[in-house]
């Protein structure tokens, strides 16, 4: 089956998870016209071009993708992609030239740079060092583990009143 | 009159909190049953003025009482009775009100578990109780001088503003509830930690006494989570189910230090094990609630479920969330090096399994607090903006879930103390086989092509098969199942029910297929192998909405399966438009129709996705809660057991 190239549904209503009292939407008054963009011909660069909607984000929406969002301005960064896509440009190309315009702002994910350093390094460093921990937690623990400790298995637990 | 009537309440609610507070720290220090005693009361007859308070409120939103101010602005007559209901808690000072009411729940809960004063636990709890007080105290003050949900109008509008309609929907009964219950029931943890600091307790007392009051908070949660999920796939209109949005976010971080906390006192309540480390667990989990609150509640973060920024309103949070996450680390790092060392156990055993898991699961709440937080702070120092999107967060959150998913069967398989890993392996030896399979299958036959998607439906295997391999080995045969106490379920089900939201999160992530096409009336378009026939749509007026209905033949093979009636409702007072989505679900995929906009000549916009395994995303939240109920139901039982011997005991000699 043909895989077809379509408008998502709104802007705002991203999440309703908790208690937002923020009317920010109107979906059914977009012009239609104006946010659908017509899938590329090649199914190749069509795919391509899924893939990077993904990973630019609607400058204009709470969060949300240029796949999700049926902004105007979304629609036109589509477009743009499929025409720069057919030009020839490459993903990196394409997302280089939207950065100079809209800055790293645009990327949903944060270029690796001095100042993402952290944000890119530090997750990793935790659990390394969270890793290092508990190697001397364990090795700590088994020197008071004395070795005529036999290995005990507790019974299935049996719950008990306070 | 009923709005000061509510407001009184909750005046009153602070006076005993301070009631609570006091007699719960005096009364533990100097050893006084009576005041003790008296901090128990204090607790219940808060807990009585706070739901006064709340139901105060909800009888102004259900009689539509627009000289209260809070009423007017998310409320209208024409709104059906249970948006009324539900409409109490979808705005900020209303779902203030009901974190101080569940907050109450579990602090009457403490009080009415607690022993009498002569008990060697008693100053514990009474120490809880005075925790608790503080943290209403907080609230309270916080709600009544920034956020006063019974604030007046004058003069009274004849109509108030309505509720947005996303919120309209039976979503709004349950979620907010459940995940309230989930993450402000983390206070009972972080109020028994304290008071083990405050007593100098160095034994798994309060671990015992947090517990079930932990395992229930983690309960709620996974429901409530996994029951905003839900809702978000079938109310947003194209099939989505997590979005890594702030606020989700802002739910997952305590679930995540939740489920390294309940299994980590697990080790703790056993064996002796993780002394400080539990202790230190229970403060982060809660804490992370209430980074989660102040996140949502302060409007600092760029997301629909923020509300309208108010700068005291954060501020005062901030100091809140500075004082609760402090106080309890410094007298963590003044008492903790003086606590006696956990029990000893060997490098392979179900304690380093459990401390592996801990490892992983707030190594992956603190990265997304990294993610979550990062561009607020960069922006703030630098002045730069850069967005963290969900391709951060799978890139980073997801490998170390993976891994997690990779050693979990192992976990339950593993002794106490000293563990066999080879043996467990050799027990593991046909879950790895099916895993294998499974992911060999899906990397041949699932298309589009997907490592990730063949590696989640291999752990998804992976974990399920475990599961069932460790019931089975705890029964030693399958006919003897029957004879397990429910106990032995509670750890298969929880991971199992994990195996089962990979399979979910790998089909409907990965899998769907997705269709949309202009069709008009008798025209038909394919997705995921059915066929959809428009027959026509017509008008039809809700109690306080327009919609258009279409009626459209779901057929298979040609055959006529069912008939669906997705709705695309406008909402004239609050000026919004939604759609109904219709679902039909075969129990092991989803088919989602979406009726979009009219276009000329008599088509309309249908848009339609199949999303197999969809409906594992919630049946494996569903199998994890259910562990939690287990769990917690056994110790009711065995606590009613307890209390049933102890009454028989002190009735015989009377004989």
């Amino acid at each position: 089956m043909k895989r077809r190239y379509f408008t998502r549904f709104g802007c705002a209503p991203l999440m309703l998870l908790a208690l937002s009292g923020t009317p920010a939407f109107a979906a059914g008054e977009q012009p239609e016209e104006s946010t659908y963009v017509a899938p590329l011909a090649n199914p190749v660069l069509e795919a391509r071009a899924r893939a990077l909607q993904k990973e630019l984000r609607c400058l204009v929406c709470q969060g949300e993708s240029i796949d999700e969002s049926n902004a105007p301005l979304a629609a036109d960064l589509r477009r743009l992609i499929r025409q720069q896509m057919q030009a020839g440009q490459s993903d990196d190309q394409i997302k280089a030239f939207l950065v100079a315009r809209y800055s790293a702002f645009v990327l949903m994910k944060p270029p690796v740079r001095q100042d993402t350093f952290l944000l890119w390094f530090g997750p990793m460093l935790l659990v390394l060092a969270g890793a290092g921990a508990i190697g001397v937690i364990v090795a700590r623990s088994r020197q008071r583990l004395g070795v005529d400790e036999i290995a005990t298995d507790l019974p299935t637990e049996t719950p008990q009143g306070y | 009159m009923t709005g000061e009537l509510g407001q009184l309440a909750l005046c009153l609610a602070l006076a005993l909190s301070l009631m609570q507070a006091f007699s719960g720290f005096f009364g533990a220090a100097r050893g006084n049953a009576r005041v003790m005693a008296m901090g128990r009361g204090a607790a219940l007859g808060s807990f009585v003025f706070i739901a006064l308070a709340f139901f105060t409120l909800m009888f102004a939103y259900v009689t539509s009482d627009f000289s209260v101010m809070a009423v007017a602005e998310n409320s209208h007559t024409a709104k059906p009775l249970i948006y009324k209901i539900t409409g109490v808690w979808g705005n900020h000072e209303g779902s203030m009100v009901l974190w101080m009411l569940i907050l109450g729940i579990y602090s009457a809960a403490i009080a009415l578990t607690q022993p009498d004063g002569t008990h060697p636990n008693a100053r514990l709890g009474s120490n809880a109780l005075g925790v608790q007080a503080l943290i209403a105290i907080a609230f309270l003050i916080f709600i009544l001088l920034t956020s006063d949900p019974f604030l007046r109008l004058y003069p009274p509008p004849f109509e108030g503003n309505g509720l947005n309609p996303l919120l309209q929907d039976p979503g709004l009964a349950f979620h907010p509830p459940l995940l309230y219950l989930g993450y402000v029931g983390l206070s009972a943890s972080f109020s028994f930690a304290a008071a083990a600091l405050l007593d100098r307790r160095n034994d798994a007392a309060w671990v015992r006494r947090a517990r079930p009051f932990a395992i229930a908070a983690w309960t709620a949660l996974t429901l409530g989570i996994a029951a905003g999920s839900w809702w978000a796939y079938y109310t947003l209109g194209w099939g989505g189910f997590w979005f890594w949005d702030p606020v989700e976010n802002a739910s997952l971080m305590p679930w995540l230090i939740g489920t390294a906390l309940i299994h980590s006192m697990m080790a703790t309540e056993r064996t002796g094990a993780f002394k400080s480390w539990t202790l230190l667990l229970a403060i982060a989990g809660f804490s992370f609630s209430l980074i989660g609150t102040f996140l949502v509640r302060s409007g600092v973060l760029n997301s629909v479920h923020a509300f309208a920024n108010d700068p005291r309103r954060g501020l005062f949070i901030l100091m809140i969330l500075f004082v609760a996450i402090t106080s309890p680390l410094v007298l963590f790092a003044w008492r903790a090096p003086k606590l006696a060392p956990g029990a000893a156990f060997d490098v392979v055993s179900r304690e380093t399994g459990i401390l592996f898991n801990n490892l992983l699961l707030t190594a992956a709440a603190a990265t997304i607090l990294i993610g979550t937080l990062y561009p607020l702070v960069l922006d703030a120092a630098e002045g730069i903006k850069i967005s963290v999107g969900p391709p951060y967060f799978t890139a980073t959150v997801i490998p170390m879930m993976a891994l997690l998913a990779m050693a979990m069967p192992f976990g339950p398989m593993l002794l106490w103390r000293r563990g066999d890993v080879k043996a467990s392996a050799y027990t593991l030896r046909y879950p790895f086989a099916f895993a294998v399979l499974a992911l060999i299958l899906a990397l041949a036959i699932a298309r589009p092509f997907s490592v990730l998607g063949a590696v989640a439906v291999g752990l998804g295997v992976w974990l399920i098969g475990g599961s069932i391999t460790d019931v089975l080995r705890r029964a030693g045969d399958w006919r003897r199942l029957r004879l397990l106490p429910p106990t032995a379920f509670t750890s298969a089900l929880a991971h199992a029910g994990l195996g089962v939201v990979a399979l979910g999160v790998a089909g409907a992530g990965i899998w769907k297929d997705e269709a949309i096409q202009v069709i008009s009336p008798h025209q038909t378009m394919q997705v995921g192998g059915y066929t959809l026939r428009l027959e026509g749509t017509e008008r039809v007026q809700g109690p306080n909405y327009i919609a258009d209905r279409a009626e459209i033949t779901v057929l298979s093979k040609g055959q006529v399966i069912t008939v669906v009636h997705p709705e695309k409702r406008s909402y004239p007072v609050e000026q919004q438009a939604t759609t109904e989505s219709a679902i039909r679900t075969t129990g092991i995929a989803d088919l989602y129709i979406v009726l979009g906009d009219p276009r000329g000549g008599g088509g309309w916009v249908v848009r339609a996705y199949f999303n197999p395994m969809a409906p594992f995303i919630w049946l494996g939240g569903v199998i994890m809660a259910l562990a939690g109920m287990t769990a917690l139901g056994a110790r009711v039982a065995a606590a009613l057991r307890t209390r049933r011997q102890a009454t028989g005991l002190a009735a015989e000699p009377a004989e």
